[in-house]
């Protein structure tokens, strides 16, 4: 049950192996999600990917998200890591990890935390395109954004 | 219009009317110092001062003995050198160091009192008279700690002190006092309880609208783009995050917010009418994209 946000590389071995030491032998199914950075963002070439956090609301918000995984899913273990900083292609933005006794609380809780997560926590993405200036991802065209 | 010399109710050689500020103790149910509250942007102690400071010629503190409280107003203070009890040890002091001069003395816990309060009271203010004071709203009885006391009030006040009977409420019940009514009746509704604070702080903000508050706000992402920084301090009146948006500008590029855009406050999302009170922290959050 643990939510991180680091500017450091994320290691999604070492996280599946921490996942599997803490969720303990009655685990029977372990679950991970990672998203990756891609080469291309509604049809736009992308060089790199920035993530930006409100580090203290952001594992506010995702340990709220991980507890709700746990009540509405029979899991042992679930974390999340996100990553923070200027990322190139093929680098791993998020990593979520869901230890449960069966596949099928896995599979679920993994996908709900990470749609909740996308949702509700305060990161944001710039994108920076091959044909363009870097943009924030999500912030309506010129007119609503401040 | 034939003039009279007989209806000059004060007389040109009134006492001085000197302006004498009850700074008095720490406040255990308040969790500071009575003086140090604020209600109107400053502490209360700097805004009674100021008040006095507009009908008296001069202005004091009224102080315990020992070492000053750090942040209080740099005006000239008056320790208590009389051995009695309560509030009269104050007044009893002042008038000690300036026999000649009358003291409208005004205590720091009187969030509601203003300057037309105390501009009546002075205007109405009979220097034949032991005291010139108000008639509590509530219980009719004198109200001491908003109060002109003459320098001839002095030897009866130390007498009923030294007497055993140190209460100044008491003392003008039964003196030779002028007692005025209340304008506004609330005026001198004393706060000695967060209860009395709040409701204290409800009436300023319907007489005044809402108080100045000093908000810090946290910038991030397209927020941190628009403003050129990661954060600043800003002093406003906003009520609420939705007025500190349109305060700050966003208002007009971004006329419904509350569509896209969250807020924190103090690091947990709010609404956006939320009550924002000073030194909170205020993040406004463009959409996210996290993953």
């Amino acid at each position: 049950m643990t939510v991180e946000i680091t500017p450091s590389p994320i290691n999604s071995a070492a996280c599946c192996a921490a996942l599997a030491r803490a969720a303990g032998p009655a685990a029977g199914g372990i679950v991970t999600f990672e998203g990756v950075v891609r080469d291309h963002s509604g049809g736009r070439p992308v060089l790199s990917l920035e993530y930006e956090a409100y580090p203290a609301l952001a594992v506010r918000e995702g340990e709220r998200i991980l507890e709700e995984a746990r009540e509405r899913f029979a899991v042992e273990t679930v974390a999340v890591v996100h990553r923070t900083g200027h990322l190139a292609l093929g680098e791993t933005a998020v990593w979520v990890g869901v230890a449960a006794a069966h596949r099928g609380a896995a599979f679920e809780a993994c996908r709900y935390v990470i749609d909740e997560l996308k949702a509700r926590v305060p990161i944001w993405k710039r994108e920076h395109y091959a044909d363009g200036p870097a943009e924030w991802v999500g912030v309506p065209a010129t007119g609503a954004a401040p | 219009m034939s003039t009279s010399s007989a209806s000059l109710a004060v007389p040109s050689e009134a006492p001085p009317l000197f302006g004498l500020v009850l700074v008095g103790g720490a406040s255990r149910r308040m969790g500071a110092p009575k003086w140090a509250l604020n209600y109107h942007g400053e502490p209360q102690a700097h805004q009674t001062a100021r008040l006095l400071g507009a009908v008296c010629e001069r202005v004091f503190l009224s102080v315990r003995p020992g070492p000053p409280d750090a942040g209080l107003p740099d005006l000239p203070t008056i320790p208590d050198a009389v051995a009695v009890r309560g509030p009269s040890a104050g007044i009893l002091s002042a008038m000690a160091a300036y026999p000649g001069a009358a003291w409208l003395v005004a205590a720091c816990d009187l969030p509601l009192l203003d300057a037309p309060t105390l501009a009546a009271l002075v205007a109405g203010r009979d220097p034949d008279r032991l005291a010139t004071t108000y008639r509590s709203s509530s219980d009719g009885l004198p109200e001491p700690l908003c109060t002109v006391w003459e320098p001839h009030a002095r030897e009866p006040l130390l007498a009923a002190a030294t007497a055993g009977a140190p209460c100044p409420r008491r003392f003008l019940a039964g003196a030779d006092a002028a007692l005025l009514d209340l304008a506004r009746p609330h005026a001198l509704d004393n706060a000695n309880t967060p209860g009395d604070q709040a409701a204290a702080r409800a009436a300023l903000s319907a007489r005044h609208g809402p108080m100045e508050k000093r908000i810090r706000l946290v910038h991030y992402a397209v927020f941190r783009d628009a403003r050129g920084r990661d954060g600043e301090t800003v002093t406003t009146h906003a009520e609420t995050p939705r007025d500190l948006f349109d305060e700050l500008g966003f208002g007009a590029a971004c006329p419904s917010p509350a569509a896209w855009i969250r807020v924190a406050v103090n690091d947990d999302f709010a609404t956006w009418d939320a009550r924002l009170t000073d030194g909170d922290t205020v993040v406004f959050i463009a959409p996210t994209a996290g993953g």
